[in-house]
């Protein structure tokens, strides 16, 4: 034993020598992360910093004064006074690792320059740091069929496997997904995924359509966090395999555009072609994991029918015809500009810019609507939205910060309006992380999640939430008068957090605001797209200007003139339109032009008025990246780069600025620019042309003097009451759904969870069905037909996925959840 | 035929039948026989004494662990955190008892459970007595079905009978026992993988610590002991530890069943104290069999190393057997003769672990995989004096490197094979001995996955 001094050492730590290097730490942190820390590499495989120790591969081997033999360095903790030699250091360490890679390497095959993980594989780098030159094994290797499939996007090749058991760990620990597990021993010993033949079924059951017999695919949203953890190449995709080598590819550091939780990741291209997406390392976000969504669903900016030119609707043919940018852009300036002047008839320019734009994009359209178009009609919201929402948005959620690291510590956290795993994947890994944690220190000091939801779901259940039952609509309800939800918040610490989907009940939101004040709880508004929460920050609203002043406020007004270089009276201080208003004014031929950004006519609470607005109203200008139902009635089509060919930044729920910068180097540009040069032919300048440029005038922005308004006070709606007959419907978006940016990804989309129709046994009952029969919802507006799949909810409620094969609510309901629709067994009719 | 000799008068006064005292009793199996026969007697005087006395007791008996590690039993109890009496603790206790008995050449808690299962029920009501619990359950190897459906009925029986269930003997203790058969892996014989597979989980070691004491069954303190162990606390209960360590060594105290097989003429299980030698055993067991000469044999089945025909005058305790260079483990007596080839044994043996290796650890999945085909390529003609090397440094890689103690058993055949019998390995290399099989193309492509 070597003198220690103690002198500096704080009680909770301890100190050691690792290769004669003495080291202070921290009690119970284990040998391998300190051993780290110095610098120490110690060759590992099962070891992942994110997941339970599990001594499995031995790989880490070191030697211990006092030890009978050597000791895996990833599970033990250190202790005062130890004295530890590593391979560094020790013969018997540098032996043991040794011996234990050969046994690795006996059984793996020498298939590398095939692999698709040669290049970047833990294996093939440690074997060439730990291993010997030649092979001492002379004899048969283990052999398997392969590759098998064990979910339409992951693909399996045992033979590589080392059985580390990483992939397995991290689904059941991390996703809560256990869809694989290892299963026969020894040398047999595989991963693999429940199908009926190895239980004496049918052999060949076809994983691509996970309906077949009682095989169970890996029907993970995660499952594409096993391939990048896994230290060989036994997991693969299907969208990655065979198709570049590792050391061909660039690699830029990105974020994920999918969702509003911000994810950090690494996009690897080769020439000009983005080839994978992986998750990036952010402990304050995303930690390493990502969702599938987010991995694989990078396709659609180059699926068929990207427009690359702009293009502008032939007076003579009434088709649309590629034009040049100064033809279109002037097209689009006069277009715009005859709207925004007209005296008479249909007057003035909407604009519509959707949820998925970047800070800077939104920042650009909401100064190029005040400026250029002098109207504060504009709103980011695609989707069902309220104006109670847009004063709560305005008084609670600017400028609110609640991190991920608050959600984990919560000792509550509430859920209105929101399923996390479907709406939000990485803030449900945390959620999930901050249950297990709760677990492992007993069960009564973890973390509670009640859930406010007329059902409970897979989501629901991996959280180990608390369901608070609710008929949709009776949300605001709940929030006002439940005594438990309010006790649950009251705790120092917990979080509330509520979904887009609150808007669509009445007080909803004033409830869950005046909620969060009375019980001192934080609050945060998660919606889902990656733009919505920048696009608020911007003033992309209708009665807000950016930083959350309201245009209603001469003071406030003044601020932003002032920093736009405005004379007085341009900003205009009436509120605006919002989408639905202004769709409305189009579809009765009041409004006199649309400025469209990224709008999915089907996303809108009634698509059938947005297609009759876009049909009416006389002038539309189509930002888009892709031919979509809005660019069908575009008279000008301008083309836009998609986040991967761009700069710029997203706020995420949690109100963190994710700013990215651009990947791919093409002659696509973003919509900032085409404002600015759209500005430029109204007589604007608008000083928005580069990311640099806007980020500088935000930063720029001074802090507004003038007060938040207050949170609304909308009253609590009641839960609506169906009469016979009929149920309140109640819907979500699943992850992987109709969405456009999941365009391209047929493998991706094999693994999303099948639409079904959901309803209580008792309306199941009354209807005279079962399991897989089909249920028809209905509205005056049209019907869905679904199969069933009877499940535990609130009495008198229907849940449908919003936008799923075979059930496009917004489109053939023209309904919202709350709504009460039709129930009948059967099909159709 | 064999001839059979008489033991001497030295080897008989080894015999010690305590455990097997009532195993050639007609149906002793039956609750009414066992009563007769001193049954549930010290159940009695257990229950009417403080249950850290009963640990005490144990603990000064010095008895260590029969399944093969020697841990001192009453230790183990011990290790059990007790609240005051009378305070109920915040996690349940469990006695597990582990008759996963799978070590090749172990016969001794099968027999026992067949021909005593009520010796074993009333250890462990003792015991559970002791340790506070009140749940116990026995594991039972999965091949077993003949042991399980016994205990099951003995277990039935002894709750009609009041000594298990609410309130047993109005000493106001319950207990209740829950037979539960594996699946049939060697592996669930290990303590953890033993829990996981008792809770339902796939069999495979956990990590430790935290250890089965405090984060057991159903991450429960939990005892998990041997058959035999728990077997023979009824007798320390009523004879005292001075009594029960008049038998056996200092260190090594008791009775001991040792299950002798092999080219013996009458192979079987010999109850005899502690460091009694092979050279007794045999006596005991009717001497070698006619035209065979001991060679080399298991002290405790296959996971100890070999000894030979030097080690006939060793005493067979742990501490004996550990000067020796093996292990005295389940006291697994397998003798082989000059008949017997020492490089096939090895195959063998390699084989069971080849077969039996949980997956879950490198050395051992795959080292057994190697030396296996190493091992069948050197009984084919095939070897090279490479092999001898690789082989050697396999196990040297995979002793001590394992995450449980199968690897390590796996080791202990091949190496001590080598170590006395490295001549009969050359001999098949350098072609003096002929092949023992002929290279089976069709089954060797296979080799691995499905072998």
């Amino acid at each position: 034993m070597t003198e220690v001094d103690r002198t500096q050492q704080r009680p909770d730590e301890v100190t050691l020598t690792i290769d004669g290097i003495e080291v202070t730490a921290p009690k119970g942190a284990l040998l391998i992360r300190v051993a780290e820390q110095l610098g120490i590499e110690i060759p590992r495989f099962c070891e992942h910093p994110l997941l339970d120790p599990v001594g499995a591969c031995r790989q880490c081997l070191v030697d211990i004064e006092g030890q009978r033999k050597p000791v895996t360095s990833c599970t033990t903790p250190v202790a005062d006074g130890m004295v530890v030699r590593s391979h560094l250091s020790s013969q018997v360490a540098d032996k043991a690792q040794q011996g234990i890679m050969e046994f690795l390497l006996i059984n793996h095959p020498l298939d590398c320059p095939t692999c698709d993980k040669g290049g970047e594989c833990p294996l093939q780098n440690q074997a060439m740091s730990t291993g010997r030159a030649d092979s001492r094994f002379r004899d048969a290797k283990r052999t398997f069929p392969k590759p098998i499939n064990i979910s339409t996007q992951v693909l399996l090749d045992r033979e590589r496997c080392i059985q580390c058991t990483r992939c397995t760990r991290f689904s059941d620990q991390i996703a809560g997904d256990p869809f694989i597990e290892f299963m026969d021993r020894t040398s047999a010993e595989q991963v693999n995924v429940y199908r009926d033949e190895f239980f004496g079924g049918e052999p060949g059951g076809d994983l691509a359509s996970h309906t077949e017999m009682g095989d169970e695919p890996f029907q993970s949203y995660f499952s594409g966090n096993t391939i990048q953890i896994c230290p060989v190449g036994a997991l693969t995709s299907v969208q990655y395999r065979f198709r570049a080598r590792p050391f061909d590819l660039v690699s830029s550091p990105s974020v994920c555009e999918h969702c509003a939780a911000g994810c950090a990741q690494r996009t690897d291209h080769r020439r000009g072609k983005v080839m994978r997406r992986l998750a990036g390392d952010d402990p304050a976000v995303n930690e390493e994991w990502d969702c599938d969504k987010g991995r694989f669903g990078f396709r659609y900016a180059s699926a068929t029918e990207r427009i690359t030119e702009p293009m502008v609707r032939d007076a003579a043919t009434g088709e649309l015809r590629t034009a040049s940018w100064s033809e279109a852009l002037a097209a689009a300036a006069d277009g715009l500009r005859a709207a925004r002047d007209a005296e008479s008839g249909p007057a003035g320019v909407g604009v519509l810019t959707g949820g998925r734009l970047t800070v800077e994009d939104a920042y650009a359209y909401s100064k190029f609507a005040r400026v250029a178009l002098r109207t504060n009609d504009i709103d980011f919201r695609a989707r069902p939205g309220s104006a109670e929402e847009a004063d709560f948005l305005a008084s609670s959620v600017i400028g609110a910060q609640v991190s991920y690291r608050e959600v984990e510590a919560a000792p509550a956290v509430v859920l209105a309006a929101l399923e996390p795993e479907e709406e939000c994947p990485i803030l449900f890994l945390r959620l999930r992380k901050a249950r297990r944690k709760g677990l492992a220190g007993g069960w009564s000091h973890g973390q509670q999640v009640h859930a406010i939801a007329p059902m409970r779901t897979r989501g629901y259940d991996k959280l180990g939430a608390r369901l608070v039952p609710c008929v949709p609509g009776g949300e605001a309800e709940l929030l006002a008068g439940d005594e438990a939800v309010a006790q649950a918040l009251s705790q120092p610490g917990a979080v509330l957090l509520v979904g887009e989907r609150l808007a669509t009940v009445p007080g909803g939101l004033s409830a869950a605001a005046a909620l969060a004040a009375r019980t001192g709880a934080k609050l945060a508004w998660v919606p889902r797209r990656a733009g919505e929460r920048g696009a608020l920050e911007v003033g992309c609203l209708p009665q807000l200007l950016p930083g959350g002043r309201p245009v209603a406020e001469a003071a406030a007004r003044a601020e932003i003139a002032a920093a736009w270089g405005l004379p007085a009276g341009v900003l205009d201080g009436r509120p605006g339109r919002d989408s639905t208003a202004m769709l409305a004014a189009a579809a009765d031929g009041t409004l006199g032009a649309l400025l469209v950004a990224g709008v999915d006519p089907a996303d809108l609470p009634e698509p059938r008025l947005a297609r009759q607005a876009l049909a009416q109203v006389p002038f539309v200008v189509s930002v888009e990246m892709r031919r979509s139902a809005v660019t069908r009635y575009a008279d000008v089509v301008l083309p836009v780069a998609p986040v991967v060919e761009k700069a710029g930044s997203f706020v995420n729920w949690a109100g963190q600025l994710r700013r990215f910068e651009r990947v791919l180097s093409t002659g696509a540009v973003p919509d900032l620019r085409i404002l600015d040069s759209l500005a430029a032919q109204l007589g604007v300048a608008l000083g928005c042309g580069e990311v640099s440029a806007i980020r500088a005038e935000l930063a720029g922005l001074p802090a507004t003097a003038v007060p938040a308004p207050a949170a609304p006070s909308v009253a609590p709606a009641a839960a609506p009451e169906p009469g016979d007959g009929r149920a309140v419907l109640a819907t979500w978006h699943q992850l992987l759904d109709l969405g456009t940016l999941l365009d391209g990804n047929e493998e991706l989309a094999g693994t999303a969870r099948p639409a079904v129709l959901r309803l209580g046994k008792r309306l199941a009952a009354a209807l005279q069905v079962g399991d897989g029969d089909p249920v028809t919802v209905g509205t005056a507006t049209g019907a869905v037909t679904l199969p069933v799949e009877v499940t535990e909810m609130v009495d008198g409620v229907v849940w449908l996925p919003t936008n799923s094969p075979g059930a496009t609510v917004r489109r053939s309901l023209g309904a919202v959840g709350g709504a009460t629709v039709t129930v009948s067994a059967g099909g159709g009719a | 035929m064999s001839a059979v000799t008489t033991p001497s008068a030295d080897a008989l006064a080894q015999l010690t039948p305590v455990l097997t005292k009532r195993w050639l009793s007609p149906e002793a199996w039956r609750l009414e026989v066992y009563e007769t026969l001193d049954g549930y007697a010290a159940l009695r005087k257990a229950l009417a004494a403080h249950p850290d006395d009963l640990i005490q007791l144990v603990k000064d008996s010095g008895l260590r662990g029969r399944g093969g590690a020697g841990f001192p039993a009453g230790m183990k109890w011990g290790f059990i955190p007790q609240e005051p009496d009378g305070q109920q603790p915040s996690k349940p206790h469990y006695l597990v008892v582990n008759a996963d008995e799978g070590e090749p050449g172990t016969c001794k808690d099968l027999p026992l459970m067949m021909t005593d299962p009520h010796s074993l029920i009333e250890g462990i009501i003792i015991a559970s007595y002791a340790i506070r619990a009140h749940q116990a359950f026995i594991y039972v190897r999965g091949e077993a079905v003949h042991a399980a459906r016994r205990l099951r009925h003995a277990v039935a029986e002894a709750r009609r009978a009041g000594y298990l269930g609410r309130n047993i003997l109005d000493s106001g203790f319950d207990l209740d026992v829950v037979v539960h058969s594996g699946a049939g892996a060697y592996i669930c014989g290990e303590e953890t993988a033993l829990l996981d597979s008792l809770e339902g989980f796939r069999g495979q070691p956990r990590l430790r610590p935290p250890f089965p004491a405090t984060h057991g069954l159903y991450a429960s303190p939990t005892v998990v002991n041997n058959v035999e162990t728990i077997a023979t606390v009824p007798y320390i209960v009523l004879g005292g530890s001075q009594w029960f360590r008049s038998m056996g060594t200092e260190k090594s105290p008791g009775p001991k069943i040792f299950s002798v097989s092999g080219r013996v003429n009458n192979p079987g299980q010999y109850e005899c104290a502690l460091g009694t030698t092979l050279r007794q055993l045999i006596e005991l067991a009717g001497g070698m069999q006619d035209g065979h000469r001991l060679r080399f044999w298991t002290p405790g089945g296959s996971s100890t190393p070999l000894l030979t025909d030097e080690h006939l005058d060793v005493p067979m305790d742990f501490e004996g057997m550990m000067a020796a260079g093996t292990l005295l483990g389940t006291t697994a007596v397998q003798v082989f003769s000059d008949a017997d080839c020492p490089v096939y044994a090895a195959y063998r043996w390699m084989e069971f672990y080849h077969h039996e290796s949980c997956g879950k650890c490198t050395p051992c999945r795959e080292g057994n995989y190697w030396m296996k085909q190493v091992l069948w390529r050197i009984l084919t003609g095939r070897g090279t004096h490479e092999d001898l090397d690789t082989l050697l440094d396999a196990c040297d890689n995979l002793l001590g490197r394992a995450f449980c103690a199968l690897g390590d058993g796996a080791a202990a055949p091949v190496m001590s094979s080598i170590q006395y019998f490295k001549q009969d390995y050359l001999d098949y290399i350098e072609g003096r001995t002929a092949p023992m099989f002929a290279p089976d193309p069709e089954a060797e492509a296979l080799v691995g996955a499905y072998r």
